[in-house]
């Protein structure tokens, strides 16, 4: 199936320019009318200079400070301009004498920024968290789970989170390419990642799209959002347990929007797998793992919005690791490891509804989000330490949601409320065991045993927005990850400097 | 049998020789200037109502659903939309209203703009580099945009050429007519100062030769602030305006302060059709602007 829709895809893009060299005759005839256009363009342009020209001589004193080119007073404006007739356009109707004195001679405008008006878009993302625990964070883990990726909890004190570069254009009329530079600090030190680098066709024709490179894989709705615009501090707890906090990945996607006035996105993505869930067989020429999703929305009435959206991944991870050590309990001998090869398909579904009055969000506004996610592994686990090893045949379901709503009440200040619980139905065994450890005491460092606790959060936060730049955000969560709460506040600011952000849904 | 074929054969082709061109407008000043111009012959779809600010959009599902399906976009350019329409534009699919292509039509681009910022910092607000991008509250530059409106509707849909010819050009007479008229009226208007709650009328001062005596708000796109206030309120005693002029969109309570403070008027103007009752067209909101500016209404 993905096969067959990917060499589709190939074939279309290799059919189009040869109709577009059929359309020769069009061209020039269209090539002509640009001239004529263009020639017309000149004779107001010096028709209004001359004018401009003849009003500084009349006036000794440059009395406003507009520049306005070619000022007209009222009452003399259709007058006068009535007597300059324009040369009467090919295909037309007359320009209009009212129109004259501001009509645009060409573009100037653009003309006059040369080169540097092809520079692409650069924005800047600033981000800083100050955190505070009740409980030792080094202790923290996820039970039932292994966290990869960037799972976790951001560090205790003053910290500056993720910057983020984002450089991005149109490359012709065919393509758009972005790139995003994400700058953060681990346990090892300072780390450079490039989270997204990719090309978007902008000219395929019936509604399709193709994107080459590295970008966020189409599975629930906040992993597709870069984190800047995620209203609380955290990523919620499913998305740390199922992609790591934030999953981007090497492949390509196609995919489709129908042509209805109800929104549907269908899509494919061929994925390297190279990075948590997946780590599987990279080497495939249809990557490690495959991705199928729907999206649909509409508007009911001026006032809401939604949006919900579906995902499958199949996966197969193959010594899939947990990150940093952190999801194995107490099990902290770095020459001791567990690793998972198996299924690991992931099944995600979100729901985003948005409501202003008059559909105007300036003055209140409020949005309810969720997601839920259901993972279903089966494989075995292999332990690996001095003396030797073992492997445990693992089943598991592993399941998590969040909910949250986030309400502007005045205009910059926001309030929400978060969510989030994940849950794990894990059943292992130690089938074969040469490692010197007894099976119970293997089976605890497994972490994959939830001890009867299922981790849930609330999580509340506030947060003030100067201009449309600029955030700060004051979060306060109670933390059951643990069976024993943990209380936690965190301030931060989120800023953005640079090219003005486009707000996705 | 044959006849009941051929029928249904004649209204298939005729239903294609008659298809409507589909119009995607981005703001409500385009969606009436296009059903002007096309009539019968055009579908438009508008992406935002007048209580809606267009500075503050998002790419929503709808939004991309219609593009997806639209022959022509009609958006004002000059960054008004940077916050939106990027985005729409490549989630929409749609190779016809890419920019470049004839279905990608800017009404800023067919007018001259102003407030042209020399320098470019968001310090200053949320400036536009390419000029002030409110071009709709001035009658000549909607001639000029319907006149270039008028030959892009001709293009894209060449069998509909002569109705778009006829139509705007008959739109542009009585639009002509209109402008002497709205000119006469405010000739009384000519020098005088108003106060502004956001930059969006220095197209509509140009046209009528009217000053402006501040801002209410201290840069654009900001929230006005206490001492900012104070120090308009000073200025206006040491030289007094004519009244404080605000969108329906602005929140009232900073312009009704000032107002009684300097014992102004507010003056609330429809900055496009359909923002007050009385501006239900694109006739109908000139009308409405210069009866309230001159005083018939506050």
């Amino acid at each position: 199936m993905l096969r067959t829709l990917l060499a589709g895809a190939a074939a279309g893009t290799l059919i189009v320019p040869s109709l577009a060299s059929a359309a020769a005759d069009p061209e020039i005839a269209e090539l002509k009318k640009a001239m004529a256009e263009m020639r017309r363009d000149y004779e107001a342009r010096i028709g209004a200079l001359e004018k401009r020209l003849a009003q500084a001589e009349r006036k000794s004193t440059p009395a406003r400070a507009t520049a306005s080119p070619a000022k007209t007073t009222p009452g003399g404006a259709s007058s006068t301009a009535t007597a300059a007739v324009v040369a009467a356009p090919v295909v037309a109707p007359s320009s209009p004498a009212v129109a004259e004195s501001v009509a645009a001679p060409t573009r100037a405008s653009s003309a006059t920024a040369g080169a540097s008006a092809f520079n692409p878009a650069i924005s800047l993302v600033l981000e800083g968290t100050a955190a505070a625990y009740s409980r030792d964070p080094e202790h923290w883990h996820l039970p039932g789970f292994w966290l990869g990726g960037h799972g976790g909890r951001p560090p205790e004190g003053l910290s500056v989170g993720h910057t983020e570069l984002t450089v991005s254009a149109n490359v012709d009329d065919w393509f758009y390419g972005q790139a995003t530079l994400a700058v953060h600090d681990d346990e090892e030190g300072t780390e450079l990642e490039l989270e997204e680098a990719f090309i978007d066709t902008l000219s395929l024709p019936a509604g399709l799209g193709l994107r080459l490179g590295r970008f966020f894989p189409q599975v629930g709705y906040l992993n597709t959002h870069h984190p800047h615009t995620w209203d609380f501090v955290d990523a919620p707890l499913p998305n740390q347990a199922f992609l790591g906090g934030q999953w981007y990945e090497d492949g390509a996607r196609l995919s489709w929007v129908a042509p209805t006035d109800l929104y549907v996105e269908l899509g494919v993505e061929a994925l390297r797998g190279g990075n948590y869930p997946v780590e599987g067989d990279t080497d495939g020429f249809l990557g490690g793992a495959q991705n199928a999703y729907a999206k649909l929305g509409g508007a009911v009435g001026t006032e809401h919005e939604w949006q919900a959206g579906l995902s499958y991944l199949w996966a197969e991870p193959t010594d899939r690791t947990s990150a940093h050590g952190q999801g194995q309990g107490d099990a902290g001998h770095s020459d001791e490891s567990f690793v998972f090869s198996g299924d690991s398909p992931l099944l995600a579904a979100d729901l985003v509804w948005k409501w202003a009055p008059d559909g105007n969000p300036t003055e209140r506004n409020a949005v309810f989000q969720a997601e839920y996610f259901r993972r279903q592994e089966d494989g075995q686990l292999r332990f690996t330490n001095d003396a030797g090893g073992a492997l445990l045949p693992y089943e598991g379901t592993q399941q998590g949601f969040y909910v949250q709503g986030v309400y502007q009440f005045v205009p910059r200040w926001r309030a929400g409320l978060r969510y989030d619980r994940v849950w794990s139905d894990n059943s292992l065994r130690v089938a074969v065991n040469e490692s010197g450890e007894d099976d119970a005491a293997l089976l605890d460092e497994s972490g994959l045993l939830d001890d009867g606790h299922d981790p849930h959060r609330w999580s509340a936060m506030i947060d003030y927005s100067h201009s449309e730049y600029s955030r700060l955000r004051l979060q306060f969560t109670r933390d059951y990850t643990l069976p024993e709460a943990d209380n936690q506040v965190f301030l931060q600011y989120v800023m953005s400097l640079g090219a003005h952000g486009a707000h996705r849904f | 049998m044959t006849r009941f074929l051929i029928a249904i054969a004649l209204a298939l082709t005729a239903s294609f020789a008659h298809a409507t061109l589909k119009v995607f407008a981005c703001e409500p000043e385009w969606d009436a200037l296009a059903r002007e111009l096309g009539g019968d012959q055009v579908e438009v779809y508008a992406a935002t109502t007048a209580q809606q600010d267009p500075h503050r959009v998002q790419a929503r599902p709808s939004l991309i659903a219609q593009l997806r399906q639209a022959d022509l976009l009609v958006c004002t350019g000059a960054d008004l939309e940077a916050g939106w329409l990027p985005v729409l534009l490549r989630q929409a699919r749609n190779p016809a209203v890419q920019p470049g292509q004839p279905g990608h039509f800017l009404a800023a681009d067919q007018v001259t703009l102003l407030e042209v910022p020399t320098s470019i910092d968001r310090a200053e607000g949320d400036v536009h580099p390419q000029g002030n991008p409110h071009i709709q509250v001035d009658p000549r530059r909607i001639a000029a945009v319907a006149a270039a409106l008028g030959r892009r509707l001709a293009e894209i849909d060449s069998a509909g050429a002569a109705v778009y010819a006829a139509r705007t050009d008959g739109f542009l007479k009585r639009w002509q007519d209109a402008t002497t008229q709205w000119e006469r009226r405010a000739a009384s208007l000519r020098g005088k100062r108003f106060v502004v709650q956001h930059a969006q009328w220095v197209y509509l001062f140009d046209w009528l030769d009217v000053q402006t005596a501040g801002a209410i708000e201290p840069k654009p796109g900001l929230p006005p602030a206490a001492g900012h206030l104070a120090a308009l309120r000073q200025q206006l005693a040491a030289r007094r305006a004519d009244g404080i002029v605000r969108s329906p969109l602005s929140d009232p309570k900073a312009a009704e302060w000032l107002a009684t403070e300097t014992g102004l008027p507010v003056i609330e103007l429809p900055q496009t059709v359909g923002a007050t009752a009385d501006a239900g067209s694109l006739f109908a909101l000139f009308d409405a602007i210069l009866g309230r500016l001159s005083g018939g209404r506050r």
